[in-house]
């Protein structure tokens, strides 16, 4: 099973590659808002794609008032 | 009349399939301009009807099928009238819709919705309108109403309930939550996954195998493995009316019509 560690490095490869930003240019306490400079609707594309890549439902609702990849990872890894 | 360009959408028959194109910006939100150009839609089915195998519903909208109801013409309507006026034209509004999205269900030729993007609410509704919905890894499925004091109004609820089982459906409405196609498909929402961006061309390619079939048994299958829940329905346009008449649900509208939150879509 991953670690939170790997869990993190891949949403942030993912967001990178997904977005068309520079791969290595996130960190985990970035706000992906800001950094990836999307909005709602792109974030439910994320959301997308994280679960699909990750083979889990991640629900909406977990990641209201969530705005940066750590925990973002945090909440994925709880689903693992 | 076999084409129409509007201003929220176009369709065009071709060959015995009609392609009906959402398009108004940014996200297909269904309000009154999209409702006079569904009436028309409906209105030329005598016509069409017989040359017609097949329909499939798109959007071409960035963002996605629907966002659903549009919720700021909804507010800004509706602030405007007393409590009298407010009810009885949510009332009006609602039964067209369901007339709309009644002639489609009901319709003797395969319907079929290519959905990507978002695909919550009234969008969601239109979709369950369709026999068969196609959808690929990006599209999600939602009905966030209970975040606005209401229940789905276009008949979301008693199509939701043909389709899938309850607990599944429980989880959306009473969660309302989003679900990724995947996950739809599982549940027996989605009838077939498409690769992203190749759900249009998954769609026609139904809608051309259905042009293969004899016209009167494809519409007497359609009836017998698909029928329309009137009841339910209007039983959902008397609790929809009977909630949206509670002040909360003003409240609500207003609050996401003004939201700078970063996730208003999420519920």
């Amino acid at each position: 099973m991953r670690t939170l560690q790997q869990t993190t490095q891949e949403v942030l490869d993912l967001a990178s590659k997904h977005f068309h930003v520079p791969a290595g240019s996130l960190a985990p306490e970035d706000d992906f808002f800001k950094k990836l400079g999307i909005d709602s609707l792109q974030t439910l594309e994320m959301l997308s794609r994280l679960e699909n890549h990750f083979g889990i439902e991640l629900p909406d609702y977990e990641v209201q008032g969530v705005s940066d990849f750590r925990t973002l990872a945090e909440r994925i890894q709880s689903r693992l | 009349m076999k084409s129409f360009t509007g201003k929220t959408l176009r369709w065009e028959w071709r060959d015995g399939v009609i392609e009906l194109t959402l398009e108004r910006g940014p996200a297909n939100e269904i309000g009154t301009a999209m409702l006079a150009e569904l009436e028309q839609f409906v209105a030329a089915f005598p016509a069409l009807i017989p040359e017609t195998a097949a329909c499939i519903i798109s959007s071409n909208r960035k963002h996605g099928f629907s966002a659903g109801a549009d919720l700021r013409e909804l507010y800004h309507g509706a602030a405007q009238l007393s409590e009298n006026e407010r009810i009885a034209g949510v009332r009006t509004f609602i039964e067209r819709i369901h007339a709309v999205f009644n002639a489609i269900d009901e319709a003797p030729f395969v319907t079929i919705a290519a959905v990507t993007g978002i695909c919550f609410g009234g969008g969601f509704e239109l979709a369950l309108t369709c026999d068969i919905i196609i959808a690929d890894a990006m599209a999600r499925f939602a009905f966030p109403e209970l975040r606005l004091g209401l229940i789905p109004g276009f008949g979301g609820i008693p199509r939701l309930k043909r389709d899938v089982g309850n607990a599944f459906m429980r989880d959306l409405l009473l969660t309302g939550r989003s679900v990724n196609a995947a996950r739809a498909q599982v549940a027996g929402l989605v009838a077939q996954l498409a690769a992203e961006g190749e759900t249009l061309r998954a769609a026609r390619a139904a809608a051309a195998q259905t042009t293969k079939f004899d016209p009167i048994t494809r519409a007497a299958a359609k009836r017998f493995i698909k029928p329309v829940p009137h009841d339910e329905l209007r039983g959902e346009i008397d609790l929809f009316c009977e909630l949206f008449a509670r002040p909360t649900v003003m409240a609500a509208l207003k609050k996401f019509v003004e939201s700078t939150d970063a996730m208003p879509y999420l519920p």
